[in-house]
């Protein structure tokens, strides 16, 4: 049958897949925003996965708060590339290091 | 059997989906991959008797969010391959921290599985089940318990549509003609127009 366990072993695979996209993809902000999807799909999957075998349903209220962040984070994010490409032609974030002064 | 089939089936596809989306090389095929990742995920909900949220991950993100993300990738002409630079250099740092991340939560989950800790047990605290169905009891709770929370997420989806107009939101560079009430209204047809009575046989001198 399938437990908890399961469903963590699947969401910690999927966090640290996340984690490492970040890492890996340093320069190209589209993956990094991407590979941080990844990562609050795995917290969602957490959430509704304790939710249902708690049999607690705060958990996937949660996961709908979540969601709504998410979206308004890759909203946000892609307009500031946008707006950041327009400016400078490129998206590598390793020199946005226009700001320190 | 027929469950536990799915659930792996789709447990392997949302992973490998989730590694593709990372490695891939051409970002438009990281979009699909997410997209992907998603309907497993969705998927995985579904299984465990989640379906309002799987159906809200498969609007949302795969309606919205998914497109949004093709639609700039497809829309900025940027050289990809020059983006890759820093790829294999990174690749030992990022591997090292996800291993000890991965290792850090498998021990966690064998430490759960030998019985040494308690992954939350149910305390009497759960929200009551109000009505029948998971879309039912999502909805009593949420307009009952949760309902400031459900109004800030409402704000929260306001100002982040308000902040993306400000931000990507150009004047346009061409001015275009205004049209004056005022004057359109003063103009006589005795400025605009003039009567000739030219001989006959001539012309008119303009």
């Amino acid at each position: 049958m399938i437990g908890i366990e399961h469903y963590l072993v699947v969401t910690s695979i999927l966090f640290v897949l996340g984690v490492l996209g970040i890492f890996l993809n340093r320069k190209n902000v589209i993956i990094i925003l991407m590979a941080i999807e990844l990562i609050l799909l795995a917290v969602n999957l957490n959430l509704v996965a304790f939710s249902a075998f708690l049999g607690d349903l705060t958990g996937q209220i949660f996961a709908m708060f979540v969601l709504t962040v998410a979206a308004a984070e890759a909203a946000i994010g892609l307009a500031i590339l946008v707006t950041y490409f327009r400016r400078r032609g490129t998206i590598a974030v390793d020199d946005v290091n226009r700001m320190k002064g | 059997m027929i469950h536990i089939l799915a659930f792996y089936l789709f447990a392997v596809l949302v992973i490998a989906s989730g590694a593709l989306v990372v490695l891939s090389r051409n970002p438009v095929h990281s979009v699909l991959w997410l997209i992907m990742a998603f309907f497993n995920a969705a998927g995985l909900m579904v299984l465990v008797g989640a379906e309002f949220i799987a159906m809200l991950l498969v609007i949302v993100y795969v309606g919205a969010v998914a497109v949004l993300f093709l639609f700039v990738v497809m829309m900025l002409n940027i050289d990809f391959a020059e983006l890759r630079a820093g790829f294999v250099k990174n690749a030992p740092l990022g591997a090292l921290v996800a291993l000890i991340l991965l290792a850090e939560m498998v021990l966690g989950i064998g430490a759960y599985r030998v019985g040494i800790i308690e992954l939350g047990t149910p305390d009497g605290t759960a929200a009551p089940l109000l009505g029948e169905g998971n879309i039912e009891n999502i909805g009593a709770l949420l307009y009952s318990r949760y309902l400031f929370l459900f109004e800030m997420s409402g704000i929260i989806l306001l100002v982040a549509m308000i902040g993306a107009i400000v931000l990507t939101l150009r004047p346009s560079r061409a001015v275009r003609a205004h049209q004056d009430i005022t004057r359109q209204n003063m103009r006589r047809p005795e400025d605009a127009t003039e009567l000739k009575r030219p001989e006959v046989g001539k012309g008119v001198d303009l």
